[in-house]
């Protein structure tokens, strides 16, 4: 047994992470983190002090046990991290890409006191991406309870909540409105950031655990939840729609061509690949001075987006400090160093128009910081006298997203006044067998808090569907649903996944550990 | 649901195409106008008047908003009435024959027109917005409102489903520019002759391009009859998601994939709407272009070898 580390005796700095250069990765689509390599990630691992009191695991919204799957990156023992974390977390691969961990559980690490904290989330994707490559997350032996659930979204939320769900042997479905899974994974979070081979592979898991994905399905307009649990046989229903409504700040000018959400601007880029259009079909408005307003992870992606599609400039406007800004800490910093321009303290009043319907630029006020808000960052307030104008020709809105309204318009569920689900402590909606979490019912949160409400929702339809009919088999499909023999359904599930095509970003192509020494 | 899930992993792997999204009925109207009956029978039992559908004729497509122009519960059918005027719709009208399958259809769409029982209701169709007129005016119809359909066209050899309307309206006007059928003149002065010759309507609905139903909200404006416009703006994904076919009402932005597409005519900013819908003018200007050049490219290259086997049903691997 080694000796007991202490602060003074780990590695004192923080293993870096090899990135693309920021000139060269300003202008591609490639992903910027290349990830650790077995080298750093045991470097980074031995900065652990396997803590008495693991206050990172307290940090983590799905309580992995961080400590344990460090100890076992330490022994070399890989198989045995993935295994320790997909105890709690079915999806490493995205959530060390995406999780804003110097909120969570690096934020609370113990060492951060002295040094910079363990890369957990370094170490997280590590083990993420060698899963993938390696094929570990195969279907553990699942005894079927012939229990049929549905599951509305196929985001992080509805992701995690099929996973445990199949594992607890029910037959699920996740139905998706869009042409195909994945969610905000898919058309918000850009290849850059979170490349599609990772959500392709995540899906592909799933799909070997026994669940059909049903896309192009638009639950409540297809049909209504109402009808998944009595017309169409399914015993329990989760919603996890998301919250992705997009907000825009009602200003002047708002309408104006050139000005659109950064909902829109990401999902012609991601989903439907606009940055090779016209090999692809949809088009992009390209400015060339680019103003996004919001400093969120959204408007970080939308920015950074914008300067790979060729903008000139692009300036984040953000009436509050940086120091209030909700993105992650590494996205501002790659922003900067990508060549973003920050304006903190700066707000929108209007959107110029150009004289042809489209936008010459924005005026803009001063704000400065008055007291704390409800949310317990300083308010922002307009400096008199402090308005100004500056050039550009488009306009990207990051700044929210409310309530999907679809369910609410086509169901009886009850909802919170700003249109969200209402649950309880159970994530039961008011209608019995059907859960909901997620940002549908939180408004707008991270990819790991919806992944846990995902879980602890499939944690309470377990014990629903135990209590309300210990034991029963399900009758044999075939059965008329509105009338119609199954077949008639038009249900069309997604092809099962092969292995994605792409090969995962800094690897190479031949699937081995190799990967995990080569650079 | 699905009996195959429960499959041993691979066996649903390639080789079984699961899209059922199949194309059983079409019909061409003229050299740009032509409908597409596909089989959906969830959807044709789910459709009600003045809903819509997203379409995607192959992964690489755009998802194309249409109006719902007919569907049929009992045939398991909905019908598309389309216009080839850009690069994907003119793709659509050479690729979508009978018998090939969609990439994806998504829907129906938005929030159902309001249709409860009124004494006579004055339906206005224009162009290719004759089409999804049409289940309102046989709702109105099958509650027993009196309807009357106006119809426009430019020319009499542009006409469609005049028949099918007058199965389920009590007056038909139809109008051509020319003068070739019917009377002479546009919507609006048929509009104007069923305002006049009808002292009880209720409510006028009015489907068409932008300029005519701004036309039409200024005929029924100083009349005080209530309107209704159903809006096709720029859409993406046609679930809330985007904001892209936002349209400004008088009193404030709303979503026309989820708040509508119908809206009361008296409250849109049509110039708003008009401006918009000209965003991406340059763009579908460069894909249609891009498009006839390599559709010209294949046919030099089959004609050069004599290739006589059948295209592909996309013309894509």
């Amino acid at each position: 047994m080694p000796a007991k580390r202490t602060i003074r005796t780990i590695p004192q700095e923080r293993t870096p992470v090899r990135e693309q250069d920021p000139a060269e990765r300003a202008r591609n689509f490639t992903e910027v983190s290349l990830g650790y390599n077995e080298t750093e990630a045991i470097r980074e691992a031995q900065r652990c002090l396997d803590c008495a009191d693991p206050v990172c695991i307290a940090g983590c919204p799905v309580s992995i046990d961080i400590p344990g799957f460090i100890r076992k990156v330490n022994e070399g023992d890989y198989r045995g991290a993935y295994d320790t974390i997909a105890a709690s977390n079915l999806l490493p691969a995205v959530c060390g890409r995406v999780c804003p961990q110097e909120n969570q559980c690096e934020g609370v690490c113990t060492v951060a006191d002295t040094l910079e904290p363990v890369a957990i989330g370094r170490l997280e994707r590590f083990i993420g991406d060698l899963a993938i490559t390696q094929n570990w997350a195969r279907p553990p032996h699942i005894t079927p309870t012939d229990h049929r659930v549905a599951i509305v979204g196929s985001g992080p939320a509805g992701m995690a909540c099929a996973a445990d769900l199949a594992k607890a042997g029910c037959d699920v479905t996740v139905f998706e409105a869009l042409h195909l899974p994945g969610g905000v994974l898919r058309y918000g979070i850009p290849d850059f950031r979170l490349p599609n081979a990772v959500i392709d592979a995540e899906i592909a898991n799933l799909q070997q655990l026994g669940v059909t994905f049903i896309t192009n399905t638009v639950v409540g307009r297809l049909f209504t939840i109402e009808d998944m649990v009595t017309e169409l046989g399914f015993d329990a229903v989760f919603i996890g729609t998301g919250a992705g409504y997009p907000t825009m700040l009602g200003i002047p000018g708002d309408s104006l061509n050139g000005v659109l959400s950064a909902n829109e601007l990401l999902t012609r880029a991601n989903l439907m690949h606009a940055r090779d259009f016209p090999t692809y079909d949809t088009p992009i408005p390209l400015g060339r001075h680019v103003a996004v307003v919001g400093a969120g992870n959204t408007a970080m992606d939308a920015m950074r987006m914008c300067l790979r599609l060729g903008a000139e400039n692009v300036h984040c406007i953000y009436r509050r400090s940086r120091d209030e800004a909700p993105a992650r800490v590494e996205e501002v910093h790659h922003a900067e160093q990508e060549g973003v321009q920050f304006h903190w303290l700066t707000n929108p009043v209007a959107i110029l128009d150009d004289g042809r319907g489209g936008v010459r630029g924005m005026r803009c006020v001063q704000m400065e910081l008055g007291e704390a808000d409800d949310s317990g960052r300083r308010r922002p307030a307009p400096v008199p006298g402090s308005e100004f104008e500056f050039a550009c020709d488009q306009v990207v809105f990051a700044i929210g997203t409310n309530a999907n309204p679809i369910i609410g318009q086509t169901s009886r569920l009850s909802l919170n006044r700003r249109g969200y689900l209402e649950v309880d402590q159970d994530l039961a909606t008011s209608i019995a067998g059907v859960y909901a979490g997620g940002d549908i019912v939180t408004g707008a949160a991270t990819v790991i808090e919806a992944m846990g409400a995902g879980r602890r929702a499939a944690a309470a339809i377990t014990r629903y569907l135990a209590i309300r009919d210990p034991g029963r088999r399900y009758r044999e499909g075939g059965e008329p649903v509105f009338g119609m023999p199954a077949a008639e359904r038009n249900f069309a599930p997604l092809r099962l996944a092969t292995v994605p095509a792409d090969p995962l970003p800094g690897d190479e192509a031949t699937g081995t550990t190799e990967r995990t020494s080569a650079p | 649901m699905q009996p195959a899930s429960r499959q041993p992993v691979g066996s649903r792997a390639r080789g079984l195409s699961t899209s059922s999204f199949e194309i059983v009925g079409r019909e061409d109207f003229s050299d740009l106008t032509y409908t597409l009956e596909v089989r959906h029978p969830l959807m044709a039992r789910a459709a009600r008047p003045g809903q819509f559908v997203i379409v995607m004729s192959h992964p690489e497509g755009e998802r194309i908003p249409l109006t719902l122009a007919d569907f049929d519960a009992d045939a398991g059918t909905i019908t598309l009435v389309i216009q080839a005027v850009g690069k994907s719709t003119r793709e659509l009208q050479r690729d979508a024959q009978v018998g090939t399958t969609l990439y994806g259809i998504a829907g129906p769409l938005g929030v159902p027109s309001s249709i409860h029982p009124l004494r006579t209701v004055v339906c206005v169709g224009g162009g290719l917005g004759v089409a999804p007129v049409f289940p309102q005016a046989r709702a109105f119809h099958e509650n027993g409102t009196r309807v009357i359909a106006v119809l426009g066209f430019r020319s009499a050899d542009l006409v469609f489903w005049e028949e099918k309307f007058r199965d389920v309206c009590d007056d038909l006007i139809l109008c051509t520019d020319d003068g070739s059928a019917g009377i002479q003149g546009r919507v609006t002065d048929g509009l104007t002759l069923a305002l006049d010759s009808y002292d009880d309507v209720d409510e006028v609905v009015a489907i068409g391009p932008p300029v005519m139903m701004g036309a039409c909200a200024e005929v029924t404006r100083p009349r005080g009859v209530r309107t209704s416009v159903s809006l096709n703006p720029i859409m993406v994904d046609g679930t809330g998601m985007c904001g892209g076919c936002r349209v400004r009402l008088k009193d404030g932005i709303r979503f026309a994939c989820v708040d509508g597409p119908d809206f009361d005519a008296h409250q849109v900013d049509f110039e708003d709407l008009m401006n918009r819908l000209g965003s991406y003018r340059g763009d579908e200007t460069q894909a249609v272009q891009a498009w006839e050049q390599s559709c010209h490219r294949a046919e030099t290259a089959a004609s050069e070898v004599l290739v006589t086997t059948l295209p592909t049903d996309d013309g894509r691997a």
